[in-house]
C-alpha cells in the first residue's frame, strides 16, 4: 500500500526528513515502525522498544496495533509538549 | 467556538469581550494563559520556538473541546494557540470558557489544559547558553490529564 509519512520536532531533526512516501507491505502501525528501525542508525535508536514516540494516523493518535489505511497519513513524532 | 493557531499575540480581554457580547445568558468565564518562562530545568531559555502538526493540531483541539462539551454544559469555547518564535514573558496559550456558573467554566477551563499538553500535536524547542534542546514530555502532564478519567 501507498503511504505517506511525516515526522515532526526532534525525529524530523534526527532523522533529517520531514515528509516521505512509502510503498508499504506490511498491516500495523506496529509493522511500519519495524521497517523503519531496520534502515538501522538513528532510525533503529529512535524507534527502539522503550523509547517515547507517538503514533498518529489520518491524523488521529493511535496504538501501535492500529491497522493502515490505504493512502494512510501517517505521523511519528515525540511526546507533545504544547500549552 | 473559536479554535485558532496563530503566531501573533492574543489580547485576552478582546477575546472575552467577544465571547460575552449581547449573551447575557453567561454567569461565569474563566480562562488561562500560559506564558514562556525564561529557565527551565536550571537553564536560561532566552527564546522558544513552537512547532506544530498543521491539520491534526485543529482537528485535535476541536476534539477536546467537544470532550469538554460533552461533560460540562458551555455557552463558549475559545482556543488560541500560538506558534513560531516566541520571547520570556510572552503568551503561548489562552483557553477561555463561558457557562451559566463557575464551577462548569473551572473544571473544563483546567480540563482543556490538561488534555492539550498531552493530546494536541504541539513541540516546543528551547534556545539556553548550552545551546538548542527540545523540551521533554513530564509524566506530571500525563498524570493532570489521567486524573480526568472516569472510572
Amino acid at each position: 500500500m501507498k503511504l505517506r509519512v511525516l515526522y515532526f520536532a526532534r525525529l524530523r531533526e534526527r532523522f533529517g526528513v520531514a515528509e516521505e512516501t512509502l510503498d508499504f507491505s506490511g498491516a500495523t502501525a506496529a509493522d511500519l515502525v519495524v521497517h523503519l528501525q531496520s534502515r538501522g542508525d538513528v532510525w533503529a535508536e529512535e524507534l527502539a522498544a522503550g523509547k517515547a514516540f507517538r503514533v498518529a494516523i489520518n491524523q488521529d493518535l493511535v496504538a501501535l496495533d492500529a491497522r493502515l489505511p490505504e493512502h494512510a497519513e501517517v505521523a511519528i513524532f515525540p511526546p507533545v509538549t504544547g500549552g | 467556538m473559536k479554535i485558532v493557531i496563530q503566531c501573533e499575540a492574543f489580547d485576552l480581554g478582546a477575546e472575552v469581550d467577544a465571547m460575552r457580547r449581547g449573551r447575557t445568558g453567561i454567569g461565569a468565564i474563566a480562562s488561562f494563559i500560559g506564558l514562556a518562562r525564561d529557565c527551565n530545568e536550571g537553564s536560561g531559555v532566552h527564546a522558544m520556538t513552537l512547532e506544530h502538526y498543521p491539520g491534526m493540531t485543529e482537528k485535535a483541539l476541536a476534539a477536546l473541546v467537544d470532550e469538554a462539551n460533552s461533560r460540562w454544559t458551555l455557552l463558549d469555547v475559545t482556543v488560541i494557540h500560538r506558534i513560531g518564535r516566541l520571547l520570556p514573558g510572552d503568551p503561548i496559550v489562552l483557553v477561555a470558557v463561558a457557562s451559566q456558573h463557575r464551577g462548569e467554566a473551572f473544571a473544563a477551563c483546567e480540563f482543556i489544559m490538561d488534555y492539550l499538553k498531552t493530546q494536541a500535536p504541539f513541540w516546543k524547542k528551547e534556545a539556553t547558553p548550552e545551546g538548542e534542546r527540545w523540551v521533554d514530555a513530564r509524566a506530571s502532564d500525563d498524570a493532570a490529564a489521567a486524573r480526568w478519567n472516569t472510572p
